[in-house]
């Protein structure tokens, strides 16, 4: 499931081989679920591709695709180096493989080192920028420090559990008192992962980092990369602290109330769209973070399909900020008028975002809600997530209001808006609609 | 046919629906004024035609000309359920009449973006049936959400000067109120029987009514529920969104938004409050009923000292929500009867109201009652038929707010005297703002603004005859009424004893 960049001399026709790419890693996904495999390696046990990892990595490939084809005009624009951006992307794939199908601490190292690392020079890739490079350093250093941080975890968790041993499954919890070097290396592994995934009180570096980058970037990196940290997230607890959950149950909430409530609140006061997606992108990590909460099947199913809504939707709503001018709720004023396809695609994914029921984004906060209670403790959790997502609808009607309601002002929309995008932001509305619709299309895959 | 592949109520709500959509892309603005009428027809037609089919203790095959149900999300237990009993076919009938009237009465007025606006109607339509026929409780969510979208859409687009930061205040205030509900939903399913193998729990209407919640469950999750519908209805004190939105919204929007949405959270408080927490309507059905009553009496007496027709209308229909809540938490026999009525009473004399407004504003261009007046020379017509409506609206014999408003009395007095009397003393303050709105804008003499109104035409005065017509006939003859919706009235006291 690896694939490894390749280095191309023409830019325009980087997108073609990029699209080609990610079609060819989707039928290889698929026929995985039928246990047919291009090539076997053995992996000793390291990597194990169950059919929850594959159903995520398909759905990863699927926004990735996505991204691609609504974006490939606008990766140009960043610089020159447009075929090592699209190998960097493709970095982050396989990242993004290794972590879905972990079955060692190692592994999970790895992996998250694979993803990250390239996201970082994707932050840096507008070279001219000052915002670019601040926002570069600012991640790398946050992102090493974590790491260094998942790292002193891994290994207390190796020194402390009773064999010695990396394998996740072979942590044996809830059999007697937990040893304190477990606690400790728990403890740390939560901290750095919640770095990884923006949750508060790590969330810091989020905002800063997503402005800076690259509008084009920021909208991958605050989708495949934020839901890739989940799965990694889900994966370690599920396997190997799910026996004690009750223990750290109370941390992880705590983080997902402060990650709600600094998200929601923070956006609500954001002038421009591109911070405000990036504070929303902190509010969906906390409403993914339900996932860890509830370690059960609702879970699970809700995290895949959050990961769809959220990713298409978000980035949808980047790709048609890439088109605009200005930045700022105002530059969205009288989009209808100009633009009347792109304001429609934008209402629907900011209904999503919202969670207004018939989107995907409905579906998705309804699964992680309904794990949560079925999960039956800290019940105040749930109303206050409830009451945040209320909230968000403060922030994300305001754009849907300058969309429709407010006049245009001076600066027209002249956007270069090709036919092919528009199209394919027809396929995302779709996406969202049918998902929203017809949940089961998407869930019961899991149980192929 | 009918039963095997479609049923009535699917139609009630494909129809608008699938018009809906269509209208978006009809261009012509007349061409979609005329399908948008044709498309309302249709949906009353059905309805008509499902009213007959309503006797199902007589004959049990009508069960499925009017009730199914599809495989939806079967892994938690939710399936796409929708029928009607005698309280859906009342309300869903009273959707279906007054839709082709307000159409018809809003006729004239050209609106920009024509196909957007009566899309929006149609779709808002097919959102407030799907709340009426849902007979499942994600389905119920889905569907409640819906409907206030195109209203958010319509009021925010063609509505009056302040219309943003209002509806936005609606729409705000309607979301949390409704994910409250969401929470109290999921908890509800969790205590459920179990409803097919495939999962532990089930959504359906049937296995909520059958959870098994004990008292301290219920009592906190009954104002989990209540909040949302009591934000939707609205009652005192979450009435602050109400008044300035129907103010500012386009005249037929206010017709669907206080005809048919507020039964909305009535109907809810029937079919998904009452039957599911006994217990705790036991426990809090004095406080509720003592907010109510401070809603009537608040209600009225803001009215009358309003100047506004629009926030007149506004504000005494808070007053009749009022009073339809005080009803329904007395929970006997009789009251529950005339809330059944009072939905589709109120709901006909509320939009009547709201037409004869919509006249007065198009003819005069204001509306305010200290510049109205003499109207009655100019248009005696319209006279007439305001006079009546006003009427019924004061709950006069004869007229058919006289029979909801009675029976809720009754009930209420039944229940306890003491806040009977104190609902009572609306029926006067009724009495006042609403006499007094006639005697300013019709009687005494014309003025400058007035000078030059002119005779109704003859589809208003059409369309207004046909309200007054069904005032008097259920005012004189409710039985049919009556006898359609006993069997659902029945079916809630015995969950509640």
């Amino acid at each position: 499931m690896m694939f490894g960049g390749v280095f191309f001399k023409k830019s325009a026709v980087a997108k073609y081989w990029a699209v080609a790419g990610i079609i060819i890693l989707l039928i290889a996904n698929i026929l995985e679920f039928r246990t047919q495999s291009f090539f076997k390696i053995d992996v000793k046990e390291m990597l194990r591709f169950d059919d929850f990892g594959l159903h995520f990595n398909t759905i990863v490939f699927i926004c990735t695709l996505l991204y691609f084809l609504l974006n490939g005009k606008a990766i140009e624009k960043v610089g020159r180096n447009v075929s090592e951006y699209y190998a960097l992307i493709f970095f982050i794939l396989c990242g993004v493989s290794i972590v879905s199908s972990f079955n060692t601490l190692l592994m999970l190292f790895l992996g998250i080192e694979i993803l990250s690392i390239p996201s970082y020079i994707l932050t840096g890739s507008d070279k001219q920028n000052l915002k670019s490079n601040e926002a570069a350093l600012k991640y790398f250093l946050m992102g090493a420090f974590s790491t260094g941080l998942m790292l002193m975890g891994i290994a207390l968790i190796y020194g402390g559990n009773s064999l010695g041993s990396f394998y996740i499954h072979m942590i044996e919890l809830g059999k007697g008192p937990m040893p304190v070097m477990i606690a400790a290396g728990l403890v740390l592994l939560v901290v750095s992962l919640s770095f990884k995934v923006s949750a508060a009180p790590f969330h810091f570096w989020a905002a800063d980092v997503y402005d800076g980058a690259p509008t084009v970037f920021a909208g991958y990196m605050a989708t495949i990369v934020k839901v890739a940290g989940f799965i990694a997230f889900i994966n370690l607890f599920k396997a190997s602290f799910g026996a004690i959950q009750y223990q750290w149950q109370i941390l992880i909430t705590i983080i997902i109330a402060a990650t709600l409530l600094i998200g929601n609140l923070t956006a609500v006061f954001q002038q421009s769209v591109k911070r405000m997606l990036a504070y929303s992108s902190i509010a969906h990590a906390g409403f993914m973070m339900f996932a860890l909460f509830a370690l059960n099947n609702t879970a699970t199913e809700g995290l895949i399909l959050y990961t769809l809504a959220y990713s298409v939707a978000t980035i949808g709503l980047f790709a048609i900020l890439v088109k605009m001018n200005d930045y700022t709720i105002e530059g969205f004023n009288g989009l209808y008028k100009s633009q009347p396809l792109l304001a429609l695609a934008a209402t629907v994914f900011l209904l999503s975002l919202t969670g207004i029921p018939a989107t995907a984004g409905f579906t998705a906060k309804f699964y992680m809600l309904l794990a949560a209670v079925k999960d039956g403790h800290q019940h105040w959790i749930v109303i206050l997530a409830v009451v945040c997502a209320a909230i968000s609808a403060i922030y994300y009607f305001r754009v849907i209001q300058a969309i429709y309601f407010k006049e245009p002002s001076s600066t027209s929309h002249d956007m270069d808006v090709s036919k092919g995008f528009k199209y394919v932001l027809i396929i995302a509305i779709i996406i969202i609609i049918i998902a929203g619709i017809a949940p089961s299309l998407v869930i019961d895959w899991i149980y192929f | 046919m009918l039963g095997n592949y479609y049923t009535l109520t699917e139609l009630l709500l494909w129809i608008p629906l699938l018009t809906g959509i269509i209208s978006f892309l009809i261009k012509d603005s007349k061409t979609v004024k005329g399908f948008a009428l044709i498309s309302s027809l249709l949906t009353l037609l059905v309805s008509c035609i499902s009213l007959h089919f309503s006797d199902v203790t007589h004959h049990p095959e009508y069960y499925n000309y009017l009730n199914v149900s599809y495989v939806w999300m079967p892994y938690i237990g939710s399936s796409f359920t929708v029928g009607m009993d005698g309280m859906g076919l009342l309300v869903t009938f009273l959707t279906a009449f007054t839709y082709p009237i307000i159409f018809a009465s809003t006729h004239k007025r050209e609106y920009a973006h024509a196909n957007v606006y009566y899309g929006l109607m149609l779709l808002m339509q097919a959102g407030l049936m799907g709340v009426f026929v849902a007979m499942d409780a994600l389905t119920f969510y889905f569907f409640w959400e819906l409907a206030v979208i195109p209203a958010y859409f319509l009021s925010s687009r063609w509505g009056g000067e302040s219309r943003v930061r209002v509806t936005f205040k609606f729409f705000v205030y309607t979301f949390i109120g409704s994910l409250l509900m969401l929470i109290g939903i999921m908890y509800v399913y969790f205590h459920t029987p179990a409803a097919s193998k495939l999962s532990d729990h089930s959504f359906a209407l049937k296995a909520f009514y059958n959870a098994s919640l004990s008292s301290t469950e219920q009592f906190s999750l009954f104002w989990l529920f209540f909040f949302a519908f009591a934000i939707k209805m609205p009652i005192f004190p979450f009435h602050s969104w109400q008044p300035d939105l129907y103010e500012q919204s386009p005249n037929s929007t206010v017709m669907v938004l206080s005809g048919i949405m507020v039964k909305m959270g009535v109907f809810a408080m029937l079919r998904w409050l009452l039957p599911i927490f006994p217990d705790a309507v036991w426990r809090y059905q004095n406080i509720v009923i003592i907010l109510c009553v401070i809603g009537i009496l608040y209600g009225s007496c803001i009215a009358m000292v309003q100047n506004d027709l629009k926030k007149i209308v506004a504000w005494s229909s808070i007053a009749h929500i009022g009073l339809m809540g005080a009803a329904i938490f007395a929970r006997n026999n009789i009251s529950l009867q005339g809330v059944m009525i009072e939905m589709f009473n109120h709901g006909i004399n509320i939009i009547a109201l709201w037409i004869v407004v919509d006249i007065i504003e198009n003819k005069t261009g204001i509306r305010k009652l200290s510049q109205l007046g003499g109207l009655a020379i100019k248009s005696p017509a319209l006279a007439v038929f305001f006079l009546i409506i006003v009427l019924a609206n004061i709950a006069l014999p004869l007229t058919n707010g006289f029979v909801s408003e009675f029976l809720m009395f009754t009930g209420l007095f039944e229940y306890n005297k003491y806040f009977a009397a104190f609902a009572a003393v609306s029926i006067i303050l009724s009495a006042t703002y609403m006499l007094n709105m006639m005697q300013k804008v019709f009687f005494g003499s014309t003025n400058s603004f007035t000078e030059n109104a002119t005779q109704i035409s003859i589809g208003q005065k059409i369309v207004l005859s046909v309200l007054v017509l069904t005032i008097f006939i259920i005012g004189i003859y409710p039985t049919p009424l009556l006898h359609l919706t006993q069997d659902t009235v029945t079916d809630i006291l015995k969950t509640l004893t």
